[in-house]
């Protein structure tokens, strides 16, 4: 089942997709139907009761490694985002006045279901709820070489679109294999495959969970292939896993 | 009776900052110029403590056995209130002080404050973000009250005491940041708009010779300044 949260009518609706269209969950409007563009698009999760761990992970795909001119890491290069870098479906991202390259970055994003602690890699895949698509957006004029990438490049409002859906674990048989891509105003930019992942999704639920405990709802990004390109004001961003959904976002100045 | 409110636990995302007391930025403004820094950081330097590391007061702190020894940062946290103004209006009848609303002016949206006692296992680069150092279970000691602005006054003179087992080990002075509260506010803001319950931490200072006070299991950590009930954790070895 693919899951949305979407704002309509006045307040915010837990929904499903059923046969192109939105199908509302809360009790008041159980089982209306909605077109795609009636409704606000939120980021699919659930409010969480503690604040939302975000991890996400740079240069975890072999080829956007050697684009960025980095050898392949050892073990995860992980960092962290706020909530509040979080938007939906459809939504606007800022791009800075002045700067000179901004880019997206396609990832699939693990949310967590269960509390997660030690868990073996073997296990990983029982602790996961679902899948979603994350745009990662990256301001690199703004990156300094301080516990890099800085919060000023990666935790900025507006920049991590995340949606549209929120696809149960249990219809994606295999979160490796899976084409990932990126297109800007309909022309494709970024193509890859999660199966290139250095740090695959049963180790780096292994790797956080081994110091940290990971609540529901928690989310790793997993981090982006080769293919980044930099993005103006108008233009528009798809980013699209297969059998996880197309998240598009529009460029703001 | 009243009973006692519970600890204060934070209700949004814990920013922390590094490198903001000017002995330990002058400390590295050698190794800064170097590979890979190249340059001394410009924007402020943020880390996030993540919930799993949130430790109310009284809390024990377990220790990994691959981090026998771990370090105290001692730091204040501003609380981010909500986006409304609720500045107190000058009283008739004199109930706040000068200093008091001049401290409410001069940090927008900041309810109050709150001590933190940021644990780290030691970790000599500061090149790539500290996760696997800063954010394991228990890692942030908290509270045990946000105490409202008007009552802290002005944060930039705060002075806190370390205090080990009972034995004083550290002095922070607020007065020596290199971003006071207000400038720090204002640069993280620019660029990334705090969230009501968000906390900032202000930093932590390192000891004069650039370490900070390491701690081990059995360890007694206290943290105290005027008007705030001491924070108080202790560590201990990690479950079995």
């Amino acid at each position: 089942m693919k899951h949305a949260r979407i704002a309509w009518a006045g307040a915010i609706h837990d929904a499903i997709e059923s046969d192109g269209q939105l199908e509302l969950r809360t009790p008041a409007f159980r089982g209306r139907r909605l077109a795609f563009h009636e409704v606000v698009w939120l980021p699919p999760l659930a409010p969480a009761h503690r604040p939302r761990t975000i991890l996400a992970l740079g240069l975890n795909y072999a080829d956007h490694a050697k684009e960025l001119a980095f050898k392949a890491p050892e073990e995860p290069l992980a960092f962290l985002k706020g909530e509040a870098s979080l938007t939906g479906h459809r939504a606007f991202t800022v791009r800075p006045a002045g700067v000179t390259y901004m880019h997206y970055e396609c990832e699939l994003a693990v949310v967590i279901g269960k509390t997660a602690r030690n868990v073996k890699q073997a296990d990983a895949y029982d602790f996961i709820a679902g899948y979603t698509v994350a745009n990662d957006y990256a301001i690199r004029d703004y990156l300094e070489n301080w516990y890099r990438p800085n919060l000023r490049v990666k935790n900025r409002d507006t920049c991590t679109p995340i949606g549209p859906w929120l696809v149960d674990a249990a219809d994606v048989p295999d979160p490796m294999n899976l084409a990932l891509q990126t297109t800007v105003n309909g022309k494709l930019t970024q193509s890859g495959h999660t199966r290139d992942m250095i740090f695959d999704v049963p180790f780096l639920l292994a790797y956080f969970s081994s110091f940290m405990t990971l609540q529901p709802g928690d989310l790793i990004l997993t981090g982006t292939p080769d293919g980044v390109v930099d993005c103006q004001p108008g233009d528009v961003i798809v980013t699209e896993i297969e059998g996880i959904g197309a998240l598009e976002n529009t460029i703001a100045s | 009776m009243n009973p006692s409110p519970p600890p204060f636990l934070p209700g949004g995302t814990v920013y922390g900052t590094l490198l903001n007391f000017k002995h330990e930025l002058a400390l590295w403004a050698a190794r800064a110029a170097e590979p890979p820094y190249k340059a001394p950081p410009q924007a402020p330097v943020l880390f996030i403590k993540t919930a799993n590391t949130f430790s109310p007061q009284g809390a024990a702190v377990a220790l990994p056995t691959d981090a026998p020894e771990v370090e105290v940062g001692a730091s204040v946290g501003l609380v981010i209130g909500n986006f409304e103004s609720f500045r107190p209006q000058p009283s008739v009848n004199g109930s706040f002080s000068a200093i008091n609303n001049e401290a409410s002016f001069a940090l927008p949206r900041v309810v109050g404050c709150v001590l933190l006692n940021d644990l780290s296992v030691p970790h000599e680069s500061y090149y790539r973000p500290p996760v696997k150092f800063k954010c394991l279970d228990g890692f942030l000691g908290i509270g045990p009250r946000c105490v409202p602005l008007t009552e802290v006054g002005n944060v930039n003179t705060l002075k806190l005491e370390v205090r080990i087992n009972g034995t004083l080990r550290q002095t922070v002075d607020f007065h020596t940041l290199v971003r006071d509260a207000a400038t720090l506010l204002a640069d993280v803001n620019a660029f990334m708009t705090l969230q009501p319950g968000d906390l900032l931490m202000l930093g932590s200072d390192c000891l004069p010779d650039g370490t900070r006070p390491r701690v081990r299991a059995g360890d007694r950590i206290e943290i105290s300044a005027p008007g705030f009930e001491p924070l108080v954790n202790t560590l201990v070895g990690e479950p079995a």
